[in-house]
């Protein structure tokens, strides 16, 4: 999941007697799963909640590039470099789908870039975590990528057409990348001592970050419910949390490494796995500023906009002066 | 060991270790689209470089792979043209690196669909429609910020002063070289500065820039008689792993 505690209204969900006519039509359309589409009348909290979901997700993925990029340079192999390359390549084009989709909404990229970096907008707490061994990168693949897919396969659905169709697309490319990410893992569980020190040292260090993507546990999730009633959160956090650790358990069992979890148990009864709960405290830590990379990511986002203005007024500069002279010659 | 393995070695450096540079912008380039190109463009370079080197490992002949030639060699026996290990700098001087790279490159990737290799001439049929695609977009950056505000022209212009005593090795010939060239696998390199020097005045000129008079060539990449001090940093990154943990499969 790559947007967390995206703030709704705040003002819960209203009941079909308090909404407008508008607003009882357009709940109307999204219960009968048609879809919104930008040139339609939406509720102002449908579309700020959107912008904020939307452009969350877009950061992610731009602020997710450090952490794999981190590799990129050392990548054991050409192959493994050519595919952390594409992967990285991907995401950066997952953030471009995504703001695509928020301009529809009437919001630029630039506008939410500058939320970005002044730390109005947050990005997934996920990447304020370090890349520190070669086996990082394919558990970020296996579970991180894991992690968004089972938040994003659903969002296909979601009410707002160009949210969905965005959905659509990243969702593809991302479950490859879970693969090739889990590969890796496979190629470091089978191989040599240190190799399989590595994988585990990965799992170790993510599995709770991994587990924190999903958002705090329902009960303490406030802006939940509006945003289920416009689907645009198609599941809730728990629901979704399980479902990854059903999944992952058994992978982690078939590369033969150890799921960090004393009270990791299966539950007959409830067809699923026991398992702790993320320290919440270190999410809210994160949330705040205070994970371990944030000081550090924002800084290289930061750098990489400031270092860059002048290409980006000498590009426009350039093409103004072709536009003039385009003018001209007509 | 034969003309074929310099010549391939050659070539598959300067796509690895030109690669290896661009892929060091990730996650930090100017504005989105950047860093997509970036990115396409360091993959393919890095793809070119596996076809290069395998072909160069399969004719070396004792069982070595495109890996072993990428992160097993020390710096002295690298190939690469010192125009490629060069540090990206600003953004402004990584564009003007690659437009002056990528000028050689498909003059040279056209040649070699001639090759009589066949070996040879199929890379180069795969890889010249990746090249024209950066050439076309190095060629436009260049010239959209040579000719953009007076700091990006004043940037292009430093970049271009800085770069352009390295442009020389490409255009000069060896005995591999001479040796390549008789055989028919490659083109005589002399003959390519012609048409490198005319598509790089006409771009110059669009971009309102000034090419050095200076023709001085700073040499000895090709050769592997001297690199830059840079390249031994290249690769204390890039063969890390291969070489803290010998013999392990990744």
């Amino acid at each position: 999941m790559y947007a967390q505690m995206v703030k709704s209204t705040g003002a819960g969900v209203k009941s079909r007697e308090e909404m407008s006519a508008e607003e009882a039509a357009f709940q109307d359309r999204i219960d009968a799963d048609i879809k919104i589409e930008p040139k339609d009348w939406m509720p102002e909290g449908y579309r700020k909640t959107l912008i904020r979901q939307i452009g969350q997700h877009a950061h992610s993925e731009i602020v997710g590039q450090l952490p794999e990029g981190n590799w990129i340079t050392r990548a054991p192999t050409l192959e493994r470099k050519a595919i952390l390359l594409a992967k990285v390549q991907d995401e950066a084009g997952h953030g471009l789908y995504l703001y695509a989709a928020a301009e529809t909404l009437g919001v630029s990229r630039d506008e939410l870039t500058e939320q970005l970096l002044d730390g109005r907008m947050k990005y997934s707490s996920i990447f304020n975590y370090p890349t520190l061994n070669w086996a990082d990168i394919g558990a970020v693949g296996w579970l991180v990528d894991g992690a968004a897919i089972m938040n994003q396969v659903p969002l296909q659905r979601t009410s707002y057409g160009p949210y969905s169709r965005a959905m659509i697309r990243i969702c593809k490319e991302e479950s490859f990348h879970q693969r090739q990410g889990y590969d890796i893992m496979m190629k470091m569980a089978q191989g040599t001592e240190a190799q399989k020190k590595m994988a585990q040292d990965a799992l170790n260090r993510l599995w709770y970050p991994s587990l924190m993507m999903f958002g705090p546990s329902d009960k303490d999730s406030v802006h939940s419910a509006q945003s289920m009633a416009w689907k645009i959160k198609m599941d809730s956090n728990d629901e979704l949390r399980q479902k990854f650790v059903d999944q992952t358990v058994p992978q982690a069992e078939y590369l033969g490494l150890t799921v960090p979890d004393e009270n990791l148990k299966w539950n007959e009864e409830k067809g699923g796995y026991d398992f702790s709960e993320p320290d919440w405290d270190e999410f809210f830590d994160v949330l705040q500023g205070n994970g371990p990379c944030n000081v550090d990511r924002m800084e290289k986002r930061n750098a990489a906009w400031d270092n860059g203005a002048w290409v980006r007024e000498g590009l426009m500069a350039h093409a103004e002066k072709r536009a003039v002279l385009k003018t001209a010659a007509e | 060991m034969s003309t074929l393995y310099d010549f391939a070695l050659r070539m598959g450096d300067n796509t690895l270790i030109l690669g290896h540079r661009v892929s060091e912008w990730c996650g930090h380039a100017p504005v989105l689209e950047e860093d997509i190109a970036l990115a396409n463009t360091a993959l393919d370079l890095i793809g070119q470089t596996q076809l290069w080197l395998g072909l160069a490992a399969e004719e070396e002949g004792s069982g070595k792979t495109a890996d072993d030639l990428a992160f097993l060699r020390d710096a002295w026996e690298f190939r690469n043209a010192l125009l490629c290990e060069l540090p990206n700098g600003d953004f402004g001087r990584t564009l003007m690196r690659q437009y002056l790279f990528d000028e050689w490159h498909l003059l040279m990737l056209k040649a070699l669909q001639g090759s009589s290799e066949k070996r040879v001439s199929d890379i180069a049929d795969k890889a010249v429609k990746e090249v024209s695609y950066h050439v076309e977009r190095s060629r436009d950056t260049v010239i959209g910020l040579g000719d953009g505000t007076a700091e990006s022209h004043k940037r292009m212009q430093e970049a271009l002063d800085y770069l352009y005593p390295y442009v020389g090795e490409l255009f000069t010939p060896d005995a591999v070289d001479t040796a390549a060239a008789e055989a028919g696998l490659a083109p005589d390199l002399a003959s390519l500065r012609a048409p490198y020097d005319e598509a790089l005045a006409a771009t110059m000129a669009e971009a309102t820039l000034s090419l050095p008079d200076s023709r001085f060539a700073h040499k000895g990449g090709r050769t592997g008689k001297m690199h830059t001090e840079h390249l031994g940093h290249i690769l204390t990154q890039m063969q890390w792993l291969q070489r803290a943990y010998p013999g392990a499969a990744w």
